[in-house]
């Protein structure tokens, strides 16, 4: 691409088949007449799948109607994940198939008469278009040069054929906006990060801490069952949140902590259990090493000093880690799962790790259980040769800790200025729209303009693929196989995902994609099935079931070899650290000059007239992707800013009220946003829920509707231990009159 | 037989499963619902309440729905459910005016719609599509006259309310508080 790459609006390019939206819901209303009420048919079809919605993959029931459509998605009662329930997002997932705003063909970015256009073109084309490129970019620049962003169930096959062409340029944006500080946190403590769904032993606990974590408005389905479950069991609930979340408001103490200052109230919690010698003695003599550098580091860190910082009464702090004693080891100090907030998140999540050790807490019933994963044979295929060139040549000495790649990184290395090692030409985007995704978005598109070729794989027409080269539809996770599900949990287990629908429109599984173009890369050998479903039921035989027995039980359970849940009474761990110990202090991250025990440093504060941005979550919302959902929309389709009344009085502000919000950067949202004046943020902040305020017009429920914090995101506190992009550091002011029209009013 | 529905405040969070679960097992056009979530919050920053419900219809045993549909369409079923023959209601909206709760809504297709605790399901021995999906766990359901039922032991165990008992309706959804 000569001249500067634009963005194309995707314009609706009926293919006929499918009525968009509403139309199916009116037809068969075969179950809900009333004064005939008909026999649930036992001859209906179901077929298993697990959730893409979200990433706890949750395992169910996709159900077809007589007609042969799809109708409805429910749990199976054999899952783990589940427990037979689906949250808002996995019963809506019907709407992502039919959703009428679905990406149709393959599209090629063509110039016609000086304009950039996307036009149809066939697979054939589309692929050889791409393998193309990618080979081009290959012999110029090295294969290095090729950079994989990407997300889901469908990253396996995305990986596979960007490691065999020879780069290791793979990034998870789950990993650098997300949960990576907490990963990298618990590995330098216990040697073992917490997973995915994490090892939280919430149904045995009698103390459950949340700091910033909103179980509820997050559906992480099992942890949120298992709270509910501890709520009936009378378990106490801490909650810390600047707002008052939907979890604080089922908690018996809610910490209304002043943003930004966790890591003073977790030193404060620690200085209190140690010097009340509160903490489990043997647990700690046993199984830890460096307690008593950590009780001389944590000597002046008391209730008083941590109520200067955090508005926090001492006696509040005093009580609260009593009542973690008091449930000690059965006590859980959430370790979050969203961390990425003020740029020193790796050793905040420390120190909520340390505090698990202390209370003895990881290992124990109540705390964090081991989990068993089912191992799968995998096929022979070519070993992957080692990339000549490595991802942290781009960014030397940086992000020492990083165990996966930066995508932010990788975005910044994209632009040549920032960039000391090889160039990066190419981007394979799947499945995550970086636009909503990565903070700082004039910096990605900055980026854009430096490649010589983007490809965006998706199911909708996200922003990010209005910037590709080359758009891919991939069909959605009801319309096709994928990997099995094999992630860790209380028990070993397989979870199966079939196809409920053929592929809708002219779009394609992930497997069929990077296969055929594995084919035109000269890298069959690495997908030496010719159908996903084929690798599926050669791995299930070698697992002593088959895909046949699979399709009509969706998951598998399988016993734990040995009885080891929690850790024996006495038993000698050894833990996958350097020393073979919990590690409070850390020698590791001494070694690479970061600080070995966790310190509280202040974050600027916001300036007068300015609120601090805090995002989170909505139950029936999955980040940004959901939001076009015909059946997610319809319960929630605009996010709204939740302003303090103290400040809504001073600005005039009344709920409903649209306004614009800016940023310290003179960022300004790309529409208004409804206020909500409510008692439940605190003055000296905003909240909004991620996710809205898309300004892509083809998608045609969410355009428009709310406000985009990442658009205010332009301030990115970046995490020098592993490179995690902190965004609540951004502060933002009301806009009364739509910008750049206040003179002309 | 008395059917009832009991939904715990404690443990509701509002998620709108109920909501989205009722609407894909009942074919419920996109933009209705049957049922919905309320919230309501009480006090000042920092000392707060919430209280989140799930609400639905209330299938009184005194219905004024029932009393004032002009066509015999709105009719008490077996175990008190209070359900809508398609066939005899002319969409009149009679009953949507009467209802306290707000419970009932236009169909498209030209009749008055509303809960029917899934009369589909539970005659085959399944919960209402809202309490099988529901993650908290937070609907019970069953019938009253059966001391035994999910329903009547969470009655007997803890603390409850209706909505506008001044209504005299003699409600069958119950709040757990």
């Amino acid at each position: 691409m000569t001249s500067r790459r634009e963005f194309i609006k995707i314009t609706a390019l009926g293919v006929g088949a499918i009525a968009a939206g509403t139309g199916m819901y009116k037809a068969g209303r075969f179950f809900a007449l009333p004064d005939k009420p008909g026999k649930v048919d036992p001859d209906l079809t179901r077929t298993p799948t697990y959730c893409e919605v979200c990433f706890w993959k949750c395992a169910g029931w996709v159900y077809k109607n007589p007609e042969g459509r799809i109708w409805k998605i429910t749990g199976n009662e054999e899952d783990q994940h589940c427990n037979g329930r689906f949250c808002p997002r996995g019963t809506g997932g019907v709407g992502m198939y039919y959703d009428g705003d679905r990406l149709k063909n393959p599209l090629i970015r063509v110039e016609e008469r000086g304009k950039q256009v996307f036009r149809e073109a066939s697979w054939d084309e589309a692929l050889e278009h791409v393998a193309g490129k990618m080979k081009n970019i290959a012999s110029k620049y090295g294969p290095e040069s090729i950079a994989l962003f990407t997300h889901g169930s469908g990253s396996a096959n995305f990986t596979t054929l960007v490691k065999a062409f020879g780069s290791g340029n793979i990034a998870e944006p789950s990993y650098a906006q997300c949960r990576g500080p907490r990963d990298e946190a618990f590995f330098a403590t216990f040697g073992e990060e917490v997973y995915s769904p994490e090892v939280t032993d919430i149904r045995d606990t009698k103390c459950l801490v949340l700091i910033g974590s909103h179980i509820g408005e997050n559906m992480h389905n099992g942890q949120i069952q298992e709270m509910s479950d501890a709520i009936d069991k009378g378990t106490t609930i801490i909650t810390v949140d600047p707002r008052f979340s939907t979890a604080a408001g089922k908690s018996k103490y809610w910490l209304p902590i002043k943003p930004s200052t966790d890591l003073a109230l977790l030193l404060s919690w620690t200085h209190e259990i140690i010097y009340n010698e509160y903490y489990d003695r043997k647990y700690v003599e046993k199984y830890c090493t460096g307690f008593d550098k950590l009780k001389e580091h944590v000597k002046d860190f008391t209730p008083e000093w941590a109520y200067g910082i955090t508005t926090l009464k001492p006696d509040l702090i005093r009580k609260t880690a009593r009542e973690m004693a008091n449930a000690s080891p059965a006590v859980l100090v959430h370790p979050g799962r969203h961390v990425t907030w003020y740029g020193d998140d790796t050793q905040r999540i420390r120190a909520i790790a340390i505090l698990n050790a202390l209370l003895g807490s990881w290992g124990r019933r109540g705390g964090f259980y081991r989990p068993a994963k089912f191992s799968l044979a995998q096929p022979d295929i070519p070993k992957f040769s080692e990339p000549a060139r490595l991802a942290q040549d781009l960014f030397p000495g940086k992000y020492p800790v990083a165990s996966s790649a930066v995508s932010n990184a990788l975005i910044d290395a994209t632009i040549p200025e920032n960039n000391p090692g090889y160039p990066i030409k190419g981007w394979i985007v799947n499945a995550t729209n970086l636009l909503s995704t990565i903070p700082n978005i004039p910096n990605t598109l900055k980026a854009i303009q430096n490649l010589d070729l983007l490809v965006a794989v998706d199911t909708m027409p996200m922003e990010i693929t209005g910037w590709a080269d080359v758009v891919l539809p991939e069909c959605t996770y009801l319309e096709r196989y994928d990997a099995l599900r094999v992630a860790p949990h209380r028990k070993p287990a397989i979870a199966l995902r079939m196809p409920a629908a053929e592929p809708m429109n002219n779009s394609k599984p992930g497997y069929w994609i990077t296969r055929e173009l594995s084919k035109k890369l000269g890298l069959a050998s690495y997908f030496p099935f010719e159908k996903q479903e084929d690798l599926l039921d050669w791995q299930l035989k070698k697992a002593g079931t088959s895909l046949e027995e699979m399709k009509k039980s969706g998951v598998k359970t399988f016993e734990r070899e040995q009885d080891d849940l929690y850790f024996a009474e006495d038993e000698n761990v050894v833990f996958p650290t350097d020393s073979g110990k919990i590690e409070l202090y850390s020698g590791y991250f001494e070694q690479l000059g970061f600080d070995p025990l966790p310190k509280y440093y202040p974050h600027e504060e916001p300036p007068e007239g300015f609120y601090r941005l805090i995002y989170g979550r909505a139950p029936m919302h999955t980040f940004g992707r959901t939001t076009n959902n015909p059946n997610l929309a319809d319960l929630m389709d605009e996010n709204c800013v939740w302003v303090n009344p103290k400040v809504a009085n001073e600005w005039g502000l009344k709920t409903d009220q649209l306004v614009w919000l800016k940023n310290q950067d003179d960022a300004v949202t790309d529409f208004p946003v409804k206020v909500r004046v409510t008692e439940r943020i605190r003055w000296d902040s905003v909240y909004i829920v991620h996710g809205f305020g898309h300004t892509g017009k083809q998608l045609s429920r969410a355009y428009g509707k709310g406000a985009s914090d990442t658009r205010l995101i332009t301030r990115v506190l970046v995490d020098p231990v592993m490179g995690g992009t902190g965004m609540r550091g951004n502060f933002v002011t009301f806009l009364t009159r739509e910008p750049g029209k206040e003179v002309a009013s | 037989m008395r059917y009832a529905m009991a939904v715990d405040t404690k443990k509701c969070v509002g998620c709108s499963d109920c909501v989205v679960a009722c609407q894909t097992e009942n074919n419920v056009p996109i933009g209705f619902c049957r049922d919905w979530v309320v919230e309501t919050m009480a006090g000042s920053y920092p000392q707060l309440e919430i209280e989140i419900r799930s609400e639905r219809c209330n299938h009184c045993a005194n219905a004024p729905c029932v009393r004032c549909c002009p066509t015999g369409a709105s009719h008490f079923d077996t175990g008190g459910i209070i359900l809508v023959k398609q066939n005899k209601c002319i969409g009149c909206g009679a009953c949507i005016a009467s209802c306290p709760y707000d419970a009932r809504y236009p169909h498209p297709d030209g009749y008055v719609d509303k809960c029917t605790f899934c009369v589909q399901r539970i005659r085959n021995g399944m919960p209402p599509a809202c309490a099988a999906v529901c993650p908290t766990k937070c609907i019970y359901f069953g019938d009253l006259d059966d001391p035994n039922s999910d329903v009547s032991l969470v009655l007997k165990k803890r603390k409850f309310k209706t909505l506008i008992p001044e209504a005299g309706t003699d409600p069958k959804l119950y709040f757990l508080i």
